[in-house]
């Protein structure tokens, strides 16, 4: 147990997807727990709920500005995690929660919501609706090194999550203009496709090789534009793929 | 020559011992020999491709454009393509010189298309966002470890549809329906029609209708294909091949094994790997200044850069 990370999930106003999106790494999850991480409060997946100290916290879900203990909840995550981690288009950017205007029953005056980065500082980014298995098993992973690998592989690890921590650092607003404004915009734009491969709701088609969005199905997940290699990419680190692969698939054996 | 090519295990010149298929292919017959041995050994149980109008309107279920308009789709326009036989491999086989967003499909051929194991040629460029989206798959759930061979094609730069319009008809005056070829090689752009006629155009003509977004890719040879491949090195009909990844290694080696395609050792074959060499270091020092620019571009004012 000793050299195990600790881990706590904070749920906020989020639809329980990134907590599926976790628990379907099906056995990789259970490798985690054994070997890598103390789980020490999550809702649906632990017993324990309430915040404590931990290394890395991941929440899940915007926050509810109306609503005093999710406002108490996030800023008690900030205080007692070393690391925040967004995990999710909501926690990130808003995503869906961004179309809300209250009125819902039981709460109807439950209708400002923010992401996490409006309220407290956040230092990695998990983008996508839901964000899959894979990116979150990897990132675990990464985190896992971070904190208690050799130098070699703590360097690997802060290559890996660089830009991830630079999305957080980015901002709280997403949406497929990101596309438009950051890469077609800048002249980046080559066309490969892996925007409409992301995007969850199929609201990106291709028109002579360059996205188009339906922007009224945007749910602003912040999947297209972080999927983009012309977003962001790191020769630092997608050169080394194979081995990274192999690295991530050994640690869960 | 050194980092310009990438990692790769071998480099062989090559080409296919399938003589029907070599009619079909662009030089060496590589790309698509590779993918329908790789179909027939159930390495692959699909790839993606960049098809055409004919073959998108003959196989509309092989494609993600249903309500599609036929008439409106231009001749020459790629369309990315989910194959499943060797037969639709040769039928889409040969390259398009214009932007066809094959990762697009990557995970829609686990969906909808069912593969387990999918095969995808792409540009390098491509290469990379496939390498990205294993990586950090945000939006690729279950995609990651589907991709079985990824073939990389040597790249110079892309153009936009509508530019190479512009090359066809306005410069070599040629209707884009009655083209039966394009190709890039000898420092010049070369349209082959369907009746026999040839057009060459100086690659001078070309360079302002290449696609601005290549202007700051760094990799010529694909050097994130588990095997990638180009004309250039190579003898006319004949294929550079890289063998870069274990995954490639593997395919290669059994390709090989069932006498899929002919061998010259590269060091045999003129122009040789000295030729691919300069190309590559051409584009990586034109691109590198090309970004070097954006950070000057305008007053106190950069242009965003991709890299981190």
């Amino acid at each position: 147990m000793a050299d195990k990370i600790t881990v706590g999930y904070t749920h906020l106003s989020g639809c329980t997807g990134c907590t599926v999106a976790l628990a379907d790494n099906y056995g990789g999850l259970l490798t985690l727990l054994d070997k890598y991480v103390d789980l020490k409060y999550m809702p649906t997946l632990a017993d324990v709920r309430h915040i404590q100290k931990v290394d890395v916290s991941f929440v899940e879900g915007s926050v509810c500005i109306n609503d005093k203990l999710a406002v108490q909840e996030i800023k008690e995550t900030r205080e007692k995690s070393a690391v925040v981690v967004a995990l999710g288009g909501c926690a990130c950017y808003g995503n869906i929660t961004r179309f809300s205007r209250g009125g819902q029953q039981n709460q109807p005056a439950h209708e400002a919501y923010l992401p996490i980065g409006d309220i407290i500082k956040v230092d990695v980014y998990i983008p996508g609706c839901a964000p899959s298995p894979q990116m979150i098993r990897n990132v675990a992973v990464m985190a896992y090194l971070l904190l208690k690998g050799t130098k070699e592989q703590k360097d690997l690890a802060t290559k890996f999550l660089t830009p991830l921590m630079l999305a957080a650092q980015r901002g709280t607003t997403a949406c497929f203009c990101d596309l438009m404004t950051e890469v077609i915009n800048q002249g980046l734009c080559m066309g490969c496709g892996s925007c409409a491969a992301a995007c969850p709701v199929r609201a990106i088609t291709h028109e002579y090789g360059k996205p188009q969005g339906v922007r009224d199905l945007c749910i602003k997940c912040g999947a297209c534009y972080n999927q983009c290699p012309r977003s962001w990419f790191s020769f630092d680190v997608v050169p080394a793929y194979e081995a990274i692969n192999e690295a991530i698939m050994a640690a869960l054996q | 020559m050194g980092a310009e090519l990438g990692n790769y295990k071998t480099c062989v010149s090559a080409r296919s011992t399938n003589k029907h298929l070599l009619k079909h292919s662009q030089d060496g017959g590589i790309v698509t020999h590779l993918l329908a041995f790789a179909l027939g050994e159930g390495i692959i149980d699909g790839a993606i491709v960049a098809a055409t109008k004919e073959f998108a309107k003959a196989n509309p279920q092989k494609v993600m454009m249903d309500n599609t308009n036929w008439d409106m789709v231009e001749p020459w326009r790629p369309i990315p393509a989910v194959v499943t036989t060797k037969a639709d491999l040769l039928a889409a086989a040969g390259t398009k010189y214009n932007i066809s967003p094959n990762v697009s499909l990557i995970k829609e051929a686990t969906r909808s298309f069912g593969l387990d194991k999918v095969g995808i040629v792409g540009t390098p460029c491509q290469m990379q966002a496939i390498r990205k989206g294993q990586l950090y798959p945000i939006g690729l759930r279950d995609v990651g470890a589907s991709i079985a061979l990824a073939l990389g094609i040597f790249c110079m730069e892309n153009f936009p549809y509508q530019s190479i319009v512009q090359l066809v008809e306005d410069h070599a005056a040629m209707k884009m329906e009655s083209v039966k070829k394009m190709e890039i090689g000898k420092g010049k752009f070369w349209v082959y029609g369907k009746r026999g006629q040839v057009v060459q155009l100086p690659l001078k003509v070309t360079h302002k209708y290449e696609q601005p977004g290549c202007h700051v890719c760094l990799d010529y040879v694909a050097n994130l294909a588990d095997i990638s491949t180009g004309s250039v090195g190579s003898p006319d009909g004949w294929s550079t091949v890289f063998v870069r990844s274990k995954i490639g290694e593997s395919v290669w080696a059994k390709a090989v094994a069932a006498g899929a395609f002919e061998i010259q050792p590269i060091d045999k074959v003129k122009p040789g790997l000295e030729l691919v060499s300069k190309l590559a270091n051409e584009k990586i020092t034109k691109n590198k200044a090309t970004l070097e620019e954006r950070k000057t571009f305008g007053v106190g004012k950069a242009l965003r850069n991709p890299y981190i």
